[in-house]
């Protein structure tokens, strides 16, 4: 990210002497979804730069990963990087390293892998859409849906004990099969969640003040968010019919009846903030229609049966890429005749996506500029890894 | 107990007296609404919250006051001390001053002026000096911006606020908030939300005017009091805390406490205009001193409930909607009302 300190511009008109402010916002600041800094150049309430400063989350992930004993121990690591979404970085990462290995895994691992990752995706929009609330002032959908994600975690929980950071999905296979309960309850979630859902469109999604503040705001043209390479719901909120899940599938995605969500510029512009926090309402509903079908035909099997007793790969690379919550997660591994990768790199989709802040936050008044860091979604521990 | 008796006939110890009740009333009443906001919210959020201290967690508004008491009071270095300190006391005598004319019952009112309402007004602008100069002393810039947002917004807001009083003065033919209850006094009929104590004819033809100028003086009122949909000046995540960032312990307490009890003021000020005053829905069933007392209090609490409930329900709104609601809404259509309410009450 480019380092500059921004110069405050002054102007002196015929009697009055005005000066553009500069403005810290976070770390410590509520509406920066963490330990984002930006520097931000205000006229009055208009913004005129936005400088974001990162890097107080970094834990040096990629280098811890080239010095382990094995490549499972990598797993717990990857959890960590975004951190409301565990389970979707463990799925990219043996994703990856499953097709540099060369591994088959059976049908009901790649089951319940869909239905995890699902799960976790609706999880992490709770989330983005929750705190979005929150940044437009409105508290209760927050609780609201905090409520059903306590469901989701208690399924996770019931699999492999975990509520965050799970260690769940394995190079090969998976840590724990699915309880015998786990069909009924996850099936009974599916039904409960849709009345969440129709709740908090009336209470959030199409109330009058909360269309007024998002509609039209940090519009994202088409071409600028190809062009940043932006990627999930603040691409698609931009018109671009673009999803991993479909155009470059991975385990059997293709297997399922599902849309693609795009933004229509309903409420205002193609690509406002409106759009991006509608994708990723609707997306729920398509992710639960993908579960709802991986989880009647879930198939019988060892779910520990390819694991590998002892990873030394042939030295070469691989890049595995899926659809995770916030766009295109990937990982490019790099092995040498070793037990531990020589090189281990992380597209976080989170970091991609903020770097278009600069240009979309310009003009816009410092409570827009709220509303656009929280239609992007940041989770600062992928941006900082 | 001759002296006894000297001691409270005289003249200033009885004022002293008088006004305390108000702030006997202020201290209870705010302990009652930060425990009251934080069950509705909680209701209303599927969470129970205070559950620990005391049935239900009543006694936790006395353990947060003591928590508040105990901390330690942080003035900023670079911070101008005088205003600093200043500023919160500032804001609370403002609400304060404007409880000497509120009409808490037929036989209660701290004074009884005939600028009653006039006074209030002029009385609760005082608490705009109050936020700039805690923006200004506090030395920080989000302070600064929530003080300069909340002078804007409360300035704005006082205009259409005073054109629906306005309208109700010109009906009411008085600034004299005890008279304007008794006016409205003998039943639910004569309230001006449904057109006061007037013929029929002039009734129905005051009572659209009536209503629309309530709604007007209600959205002025939440924005004069910083509340949700237009709580922008301390929008907390927006501006972290607006212009008490920088405030602890005692000091933050006096803010939340004038912040409380403006929330009755304005509540206040709309039960007299709009709702009777202390006078009983039933006419003279269940009126009297005490008994009007308790209608004032409720018809307050009710809407202090209602801001409550609104708060916890809407998103919050940007500057420049904000003065757009003010200045192209709300002040048009209260003037259209003065001139509508004018007519009839010539007519």
């Amino acid at each position: 990210m480019i380092e500059t300190i921004a110069t405050p511009k002054t102007s002196t008109g015929k009697s009055l002497r005005t000066e553009e402010m500069i403005v810290n916002m976070g770390p410590q600041h509520p509406s920066t979804h963490g330990v984002l800094r930006l520097e931000v150049v205000l006229d009055g309430e208009i913004v005129v730069d936005v400088i974001p400063h990162l890097g107080y989350l970094h834990r040096c992930f990629e280098k811890h990963c080239e010095h382990m004993t094995s490549y499972q121990q990598v797993i717990p690591y990857v959890d960590r990087m975004d951190y409301v979404a565990a389970m979707t970085n463990e799925f990219a990462f043996v994703v990856a390293a499953e097709k540099m290995l060369k591994i088959e895994v059976p049908e009901r691992v790649h089951y319940i892998r869909i239905i995890m990752a699902e799960l976790q995706r609706i999880a992490s929009h709770l989330i983005a859409i929750g705190t979005f609330g929150i940044d437009m002032g409105a508290f209760t959908p927050f609780l609201y849906y905090f409520r059903d994600r306590e469901k989701i975690l208690e399924l996770f929980e019931m699999t492999c004990g975990a509520r965050l950071l799970y260690n769940y999905m394995w190079i090969g296979g998976l840590s724990h099969d699915i309880p015998p309960q786990f069909v009924e309850k996850t099936k009974e979630f599916c039904t409960d969640f849709k009345k969440t859902l129709k709740e908090v469109n009336d209470l959030l999604n199409y109330n009058e003040i909360f269309i007024k503040r998002t509609a039209n705001v940090g519009i994202l043209p088409k071409d600028l968010a190809v062009n940043y390479a932006c990627s999930g719901p603040m691409l698609r909120g931009s018109g671009v019919n673009f999803d991993l899940r479909r155009d470059d599938p991975y385990t059997l995605y293709n297997k399922f009846e599902w849309d693609v969500i795009v933004g229509k510029g309903e409420m205002g512009t193609v690509g406002d903030v409106w759009d991006r926090n509608i994708v990723r309402q609707r997306e729920m509903w398509e992710s639960l229609r993908i579960i709802e079908q991986a989880i009647a035909g879930i198939p019988e099997g060892d779910v520990q049966k390819a694991i590998p007793k002892r990873i030394r790969p042939v030295p070469g690379d691989a890049y595995g890429r899926i659809e995770g919550p916030r766009g295109e997660l990937g990982f490019y591994i790099v092995a040498e005749d070793n037990v531990t990768p020589y090189r281990i790199k992380a597209r976080a989709p989170a970091f991609v996506n903020l770097s278009v802040i600069n240009e979309i936050s310009k003009g816009a008044m410092l409570a827009d500029l709220v509303a656009i860091i929280g239609s992007i979604d940041i989770v600062l521990g992928e941006v900082d890894r | 107990m001759e002296n006894l008796i000297a001691f409270f006939s005289d003249p200033i110890v009885t004022t002293v007296l008088l006004a305390l009740i108000p702030l006997v009333f202020i201290l209870v009443y705010a302990l009652v609404t930060l425990y009251g906001e934080m069950k509705i919210a909680a209701h209303i959020q599927n969470r129970l919250a205070y559950m620990e201290t005391g049935w239900h967690g009543v006694l936790q508004p006395i353990a947060d006051m003591l928590k508040l008491l105990q901390k330690e009071d942080i003035i900023p270095e670079s911070a101008n001390k005088f205003l600093f300190i200043l500023a919160p006391y500032l804001v609370f005598m403002g609400t304060y001053a404007s409880f000497a004319v509120i009409p808490f019952s037929s036989g209660f009112i701290g004074s009884n002026i005939d600028l009653g309402i006039f006074y209030l007004i002029a009385a609760s602008s005082l608490v705009v000096v109050g936020l700039l100069m805690s923006g200004w002393a506090s030395n920080n810039k989000w302070s600064l911006f929530g003080a300069l947002r909340s002078a804007a917004q409360i300035v704005s807001y006082e205009i259409p606020g005073v054109l629906a009083i306005l309208g109700v003065v010109m009906v009411l033919g008085t600034m004299n908030m005890q008279t304007m209850s008794q006016l409205q006094d003998g039943g639910i009929q004569n309230w001006l939300i449904f057109g006061g104590n007037f013929p029929l004819a002039q009734k129905l033809a005051l009572l659209p005017f009536m209503v629309i100028l309530f709604v007007i003086y209600l959205l002025s009122s939440m924005a004069e009091v910083n509340r949700t949909p237009f709580d922008l000046p301390e929008a907390e995540s927006e501006l972290v805390q607006g212009y008490n960032t920088e405030y602890s312990g005692m000091k933050f307490a006096i803010f939340y406490l004038a912040e409380y009890a403006n929330l009755f003021l304005v509540s206040a000020v709309v039960v007299v205009m709009f709702f009777g005053g202390w006078s009983s829905p039933f006419g003279s069933f269940m009126s009297g001193t005490v008994w009007s007392a308790f209608w004032f209090i409720a018809k307050g609490m009710f809407f202090v409930f209602l801001n409550i409930w609104l708060r916890w329900t809407l998103p919050r709104l940007r500057v420049d909607q904000l003065m757009y609601v003010s200045w192209k809404v709300l002040t048009p259509f209260a003037l259209a009302c003065i001139i509508a309410v004018g007519f009839i009450m010539v007519m």
